[in-house]
């Protein structure tokens, strides 16, 4: 702050609050529908203090979901996205891993014909070649299964030039040490170069698992058996549903489950979230 | 492009070590992206037993089509509307947190974590608060004497779309341009408030133009966002309703291809959309290696 000015403090803070409110209006609604008795939509309009009933609606959506409309329990849907999350994840750190080093630390023909080959994909995502890309699973076979889910997703070049970025920032003189003690690349990565990338690795992680997390055309396309939905795509299998109305109180239980884990996330680590934010887009 | 001074030896161990990335990008990406191209110059007879190969035949229906084009200008809308609401409101809020001192920690918190939810899931929750039959907005608006409805009215159905799609895009611009705001020297706002600037003056006339490669990045990104990243916030909501009001170019190749199985002309669109996403990225690139230079 330049000046002391009492009277704009007070007015950015009314800003704040406000811009605040605002953001966290959506996530309050839902949560107050989410503790509704069933009955308490058809009066017109919705109460916006939280009824008795969450226990309820949140056990019977844990349990044994819509069934009605096609939604299988939600806790088994919470399982699928998480390991379709952590498996997109980690696929992508491991090969970008492998790949960055093999373009730093290596010297061979072709080094920068495969370095574009990853650049490409930058461009392709899979909204702008959906059906090719899903003729290609469906002929492999993939259809229905946590590999399809994730596999062809894990290419990233995002994660590849950040590792190489990182990698061409660690000092000439750890791998001249670690040749005149005898080590070979596998010694080298794996003893000096992963613990340095280690918080590099971190922030990555909490950034490519919510990409992970909150996928959505993917599962939706490869997906027809209801023992491989995931959380994101299932709840909008819950709003369709034929008969009318959704059943507001039971779906934003859902939806209040389906958010938690990424959220959480977050706020946890947030100082690697941010990180991992600004450092991807460089 | 550089490598290391000292590298090792090895001739088989880099292409092993590069196998796993290239295989599914020659796979998943390469391959259908030719595929796509391929099959945006051939026409499928009706019962999908033979193809012919048609040329350009399928792009020239395209632009020739009316509702291709106004799925152009909705999507046009759509990003711009929800790049300019998105970025007003973080660049507001961020340069109103940048003046807190105490407080700035706990408002950054509070404001980070729409980023981690999933489009889809930010459509069904504004879709819920503009229910036209017990939603609270609605509701509202009603005492105003304003009868909202995104069933019917194309206009609503726009502007639920842009606020579902802006809200979740507002951590990240708030994060950029908060990132933005504190490289910004403080003397060179103080000497202004010295010659007599009030806060308002000062951010038009000195933090703006200076924040203008965040802006111009976070523009491209935005759009970006907006053009592809948006596809669960339509399927989720309107559903590209009502009649095509939100039908934007990714929902419309979902719809014809899969659910209208209209294969050629889906190939074309994809074509279409993979020459926007490929302009984008050079802008973006270029851009990054000229903002060295700032």
């Amino acid at each position: 702050m330049v000046e002391h000015r009492p009277w704009s403090q007070l007015a950015a803070h009314l800003i704040l609050i406000a811009g605040v409110a605002l953001v966290l209006f959506p996530v309050y609604i839902a949560i107050v529908a989410s503790t509704q008795a069933p009955g308490e939509f058809l009066r017109g309009t919705l109460p916006l203090v939280p009824g008795g009933h969450a226990l309820e609606n949140y056990r019977a959506m844990w349990e044994s979901g819509l069934s009605r409309a096609g939604a299988p329990p939600v806790g088994k849907m919470l399982v699928n996205s998480l390991v379709m999350a952590l498996a997109i994840t980690l696929g992508k750190l491991v090969i970008s891993l492998l790949s960055a080093f093999a373009i730093v630390y290596f010297r061979f023909p072709f080094r920068l014909f495969f370095f574009w080959l990853i650049f490409v994909t930058l461009m392709l995502p899979v909204e702008v070649r959906i059906i090719p890309t899903f003729q290609v699973v469906a002929d492999l076979g993939m259809l229905n299964s946590f590999a399809g889910l994730s596999i062809p997703l894990i290419a990233s070049a995002t994660a590849t030039f950040l590792f190489r970025q990182f990698f061409m920032t660690v000092p000439e003189e750890l791998l001249e040490a670690a040749r005149v003690d005898g080590a070979g690349p596998f010694r080298f990565f794996r003893d000096i170069l992963l613990p340095l990338s280690i918080t590099n690795i971190a922030a990555l992680f909490v950034i490519l698992f919510i990409y992970g997390w909150n996928q959505y055309l993917w599962p939706l396309l490869i997906t027809t058996d209801s023992d491989y939905y995931t959380v994101v795509m299932g709840i909008q299998r819950m709003t369709t549903a034929a008969d009318g109305d959704p059943q507001w109180h039971l779906v934003m239980a859902a939806v209040v489950m389906a958010a938690l884990p990424p959220v959480l996330v977050i706020l946890f680590m947030q100082r690697l979230f941010v990180k991992g934010l600004t450092e991807t887009e460089k | 492009m550089q490598t290391k001074r000292m590298t090792f030896p090895g001739r088989w161990l880099p292409y092993a070590l590069l196998a796993p990335q290239v295989i599914v990008t020659l796979i998943f990406f390469i391959w259908p992206s030719l595929q796509a191209l391929y099959m945006s110059l051939l026409r499928e007879d009706a019962f999908g037993l033979s193809s012919t190969f048609v040329g350009l035949a399928n792009f020239a229906r395209l632009f020739a089509d009316d509702t291709y084009l106004d799925s152009l200008s909705v999507t046009a809308v759509f990003a711009i509307g929800t790049t300019l609401l998105s970025m007003a409101a973080a660049l507001l809020l961020a340069a109103t947190v940048n003046r807190m001192l105490r407080s700035r920690n706990a408002y950054t918190t509070l404001l980070v974590w729409p980023y981690a939810i999933a489009p889809a899931i930010a459509g069904v929750l504004w879709w819920f608060i503009f229910n036209p039959s017990i939603g609270i907005v609605p509701y509202a608006l009603e005492m105003l004497g304003y009868r909202w409805n995104h069933r019917t009215s194309g206009a609503d159905a726009m502007m639920l779309v842009i606020i579902a799609a802006a809200w979740k895009q507002i951590t990240y611009n708030f994060l950029f341009f908060l990132a933005g705001l504190q490289s910004i020297p403080q003397s060179l706002i103080e000497a202004a408030a010295i010659d007599g600037a009030g806060p308002v003056k000062r951010f038009w006339t000195i933090v703006f133009p200076l924040l203008s490669p965040t802006t111009f990045f976070l523009m491209v990104v935005n759009v970006v966002y907006a053009m592809f990243d948006t596809f669960g916030v339509i399927h989720a909501t309107t559903q590209g309703g009502p009649s095509q009001a939100t039908n934007t170019l990714v929902y419309k190749v979902y719809a014809d291809g899969f659910v209208g199985t209209n294969l050629g002309s889906s190939a074309a669109q994809s074509v279409v959309l993979m020459a926007i996403v490929i302009a984008l990225t050079v802008v973006q690139f270029r851009y990054i290696e000229r903002r060295v230079n700032y």
